[in-house]
């Protein structure tokens, strides 16, 4: 299970003068579900590209399935289901005649195609939607059509770019128990996302923000090595209380989640708790342990530079 | 090695695709029905019923005849009467009238000198809006006519110098020649903007983003996306042959397989010329523009329209490049002369030679990457 399918080292891509992906180093084993998380703009789906072939790095190595990319890219298509950020079968064919297609297009024989597809069409719930044209399927079975069409010929590896930006949390957590079923029989899944519950699925995870990595571990790893503090307060006139703290160079950021404040101190505290208890005295607090999100806040924007300052 | 099995996957997805987009479809069979009646009925050479107007200062039997007989002509119509020139060239700076037929108070006594030939100079005078040279060609045609103290006389018409014979279309109707012709326009824009389109289509709603991480090759693409619109090049062409021949009795080949293979070759042409298109633009739009670009020469340049002889040599070598000029001369041999595909033969091999060198650029161009 330690075996390395995809191995990157320095991977850079510049769009003009823009740089899209800076210096990527990665390394994913087999078998793991490897998130991609950042917002919009950060690099998830250039990433996606450089690593399925569609781009050509500007510089920096990839190898993915022991191909060497850009030169090996036409091999590595028969090996790899990609996903893309947008619904990209086709709306105007059935269920039923997307899925063959994409199954002649892989070269299935007339004997394994039938099969597969049945086979398929009851795994993801649509046995009854398949006469049913892929433009009148809501956002969750178009999402379940996508993963069934992706993983038709049975790939080693499946990149998802951000495949439930547009499905309900029920879909997704439906589509989160396939891609751990594809996981524990052998399948690596690259995925991409904004959301910090699929990222915490996740066996290992990679910051991103501006074309670079901030972070890169397993998600349990990354809250237990944050090394901000975390605090929730609570009393009245939380907002006052956190445009008061925000500009401090102390804090990392404040955020408001029903009746707390949620409070990320920077590491450089000795004594934190004192600390904050001296700033508003009076207000009731409470030391929490650090979730994703606290680690993502940290790791990324105003928090990053914070973070690093101190 | 291409796959037969991807290359069928995308030509049967294009198929289903066709029939279910409703108003392209549609469009298969209605550009050339309608584009034909318009065409058929509306485009003719044969210039008649020129509105003009007659300043008759003679005012004589002589003068009222000549203008009976110019009328029983067909060519005019005398739809004004002038006293003065000068209210008739207003009539004609205004467009009222085409043309304006001078007789001079001494019309008789002019055409009695000439008749004696003691005058050599004409006896009346045509003005005519040179700014149509058509219909100008057609009025001056009139000028020759034989005129006697009684009127034209067509029964003294001198015998003929050299005699004229005129093969394949002897009644000189336009829709034989334009009905053929029509083809290769109405294939141009349907097979060009079909094709492009339909891979540009692709990329603009994000398919191809999929169909690029898959083993498709570029060449399979390619092939899969004309085969179908083979078929819809030789409906729209058997389309324009027969109501052709039912409305405006253009005859039908007498060599059905040197009609399909010069079709053939066009279609192919064009569609070629449409996934050249496609490799180059990015929306449906710009896919659209381009098919106007190629369009235009094609209806202007490849003697569709206009002779190709009478072009000037520049104008000549640039209709060359167009597959249309070559399909334009092709199908008139075909339908119109009997001509077989194999006497045809510098068309054929640039037809030929053209979609091969433009499948190799445009699979060459298609890139299975984004950048």
């Amino acid at each position: 299970m330690t075996e390395i399918v995809i191995e990157t080292r320095g991977l850079t891509k510049y769009f003009g003068d823009y740089c899209a992906v800076n210096n990527l180093d990665l390394s994913i084993r087999r078998g793991a579900i490897y998130g991609f998380l950042g917002p919009n703009g950060c690099g998830k789906s250039t990433t996606m590209r450089l690593l399925t072939g569609l781009l050509t790095p500007c510089a920096g190595e990839v190898r993915v399935l022991g191909n060497e990319l850009p030169q090996q890219a036409e091999a590595l298509r028969r090996k790899i289901g990609y996903m893309t950020q947008k619904f990209s079968l086709y709306d105007n064919l059935s269920v039923m005649e997307n899925l063959q297609f994409v199954a002649q297009i892989y070269g299935l024989t007339k004997r394994q195609s039938p099969q597969r597809i049945a086979q398929l069409l009851a795994l993801y719930h649509l046995e009854d939607k398949q006469k049913v044209r892929a433009g009148a399927l809501s956002g969750g079975q178009k999402q379940r059509l996508a993963l069934a069409a992706a993983t038709l010929h049975e790939p080693p590896l499946l990149l998802l770019d951000e495949p439930t930006s547009a499905v309900d949390p029920e879909n997704r957590r439906e589509f989160w128990e396939r891609l751990f079923d594809l996981s524990d029989a052998g399948t690596t899944i690259l995925v991409s996302t904004h959301y910090m519950d699929e990222a915490e699925r996740c066996h290992g995870l990679a910051i991103l923000e501006l074309g670079q990595k901030r972070a890169d571990a397993s998600p349990q790893q990354l809250m237990r090595q944050l090394k901000a503090s975390v605090f929730l307060l609570q009393g009245d006139n939380l907002r006052q209380l956190g445009k008061q703290l925000a500009p401090m160079s102390e804090v990392i950021s404040t955020a408001q989640i029903g009746n707390t404040l949620r409070v990320l101190l920077a590491p450089a505290l000795a004594e934190p708790q004192q600390w904050l208890q001296r700033q508003l005295p009076g207000t009731s607090l409470q030391r929490v342990e650090p979730n994703l999100e606290d680690v993502f806040v940290a790791t990324t924007g105003v928090g990053y530079a914070k973070s690093a300052q101190n | 090695m291409p796959s037969l099995r991807r290359i069928n996957a995308i030509m049967f997805k294009e198929l289903r695709q066709l029939a279910r987009d409703r108003i392209t479809f549609a469009m298969i069979v209605m550009i050339p029905l309608i584009q034909l009646v318009l065409f058929g009925y509306a485009i003719n050479t044969d210039v008649r019923q020129v509105p003009s107007a007659v300043v008759d200062l003679a005012g004589t039997a002589q003068s009222r005849q000549l203008i009976y007989d110019l009328e029983a002509s067909q060519v005019v119509q005398f739809s004004h009467r002038f006293d003065s020139v000068v209210q008739a060239e207003q009539a004609m700076t205004s467009g009222v009238v085409a043309a304006v037929l001078v007789l001079p108070a001494d019309f008789q006594r002019r055409l009695a000198l000439r008749q004696q030939g003691v005058l050599l100079q004409p006896v009346a005078q045509w003005i005519t809006d040179g700014s149509d040279p058509l219909l100008s060609g057609a009025v001056s045609v009139l000028s020759q006519l034989p005129l006697t103290l009684q009127g034209i006389d067509s029964s003294n018409n001198p015998a003929a110098v050299m005699q004229v014979v005129r093969y394949f279309n002897p009644e000189q109707r336009t829709a034989v020649n334009i009905v053929p012709g029509l083809i290769a326009v109405i294939l141009t824009m349907t097979m060009v903007l079909f094709t492009s389109a339909a891979v540009v289509r692709e990329r603009e709603q994000g398919n191809m983003e999929f169909l690029i991480t898959t083993p498709m090759q570029p060449l399979e693409l390619m092939l899969g996306k004309i085969v179908p619109y083979i078929a819809v090049g030789c409906i729209q062409t058997g389309i324009i042959l027969g109501l052709g021949h039912l409305l405006f009795a253009v005859p039908l080949p007498l060599h059905w397989l040197s009609l399909l293979v010069v079709t053939l070759l066009f279609i192919l042409a064009s569609l070629t010329l449409g996934l050249i298109i496609s490799t180059r633009a990015t929306t449906q739009l710009q896919a659209m523009q381009v098919t106007v670009f190629i369009l235009l020469p094609s209806i202007l340049l490849s003697g569709f329209m206009f002779p190709y002889a009478a072009m000037p040599l520049a104008a000549q070598w640039l209709a060359e490049v167009l597959p249309a000029t070559h399909f334009v001369r092709m199908i008139r041999a075909v339908v119109l002369r009997d001509a077989q595909w194999w006497t045809l033969s510098y068309d054929v091999v640039y037809l030929a030679g053209f979609t091969l060198v433009g499948l190799v650029i445009a699979t060459l161009r298609f890139k299975k990457r984004l950048d």
